[in-house]
């Protein structure tokens, strides 16, 4: 998938891909989107829920567990 | 976005790991967009006390309880293998290797995120502890009736 930021987050664990996430989507331009790469295992569910929580539109998931590309759009200021 | 979904977090406890599971929920809802307020009582007082100089407490009983129980950021323990002090030592290494913040980095990391906290009037009181005891950080002294107002319109709360 195309994004127009990357966030590395490997070898980081819950919660700090998702403060680092909450953090760097503020630098990002309304409809862009932004790609989390991590190793948590729980990044998936918990990216997915933040997305929920926060209105932002959860586009995907690419990977497995060893390395896992999350991808965020953001939908408002 | 709606007016934002209310978190309040009691903070009882003044073991290392509690407090880090404190602080890790507190941050994490802070990014969700919720409004957070983190109550400190009792023990869990110890985690908002400055890290140096002495607590000035008035009267024998209280100046011995707060030169036991000194408090500070830096010398809480593990509720589990604390082994005079290796275990802990052992665990904020292991924390260090991933990049977990310190509870000193979460504090700061929360105050930046809009967290407010908040010390229990009465825990200081009976314990003899004064306002300049705690760091800059804490937003103000409040009781328990301030909590449960927010406890009431909050969507989660804690008790750690």
């Amino acid at each position: 998938m195309k994004a127009d930021q990357t966030l590395d987050c490997m070898g980081l664990y819950c919660p700090i891909p998702i403060i680092k996430t909450a953090e760097k989507i503020k630098q990002l331009k309304r409809g862009e989107v932004l790609e989390v790469v991590a190793d948590d295992k729980g990044v998936k569910q918990d990216m997915q829920a933040w997305c929920e929580a926060t209105e932002h539109e959860f586009l995907g998931v690419e990977g497995d567990s060893g390395e896992v590309r999350v991808y965020v759009k953001k939908t408002h200021d | 976005m709606a007016e934002k979904e209310k978190l309040s977090i009691v903070m009882f406890s003044g073991d290392l790991d509690r407090a880090l599971a404190g602080f890790m929920l507190a941050t994490t809802g802070a990014s969700m967009g919720m409004e957070v307020k983190m109550f400190f009582t009792f023990w869990g007082l110890n985690i908002i006390k400055k890290n140096e100089g002495g607590i000035r407490s008035k009267g024998l009983v209280k100046k011995m309880l707060n030169f036991m129980n000194r408090g500070g950021s830096k010398r809480l323990k593990m509720s589990k293998f604390h082994m005079l002090g290796l275990g802990t030592g052992m665990m904020k290494g292991l924390m260090k290797e991933v990049k977990m913040p310190s509870i000193d980095e979460f504090i700061a990391m929360a105050k930046d995120m809009g967290v407010k906290l908040l010390a229990c009037s009465t825990s200081c009181g009976i314990m003899g502890i004064p306002e300049d005891s705690f760091r800059s950080e804490v937003d103000s002294i409040v009781g328990a009736a301030y909590f449960l107002g927010e406890a009431r319109q909050s969507k989660v709360s804690l008790f750690i």
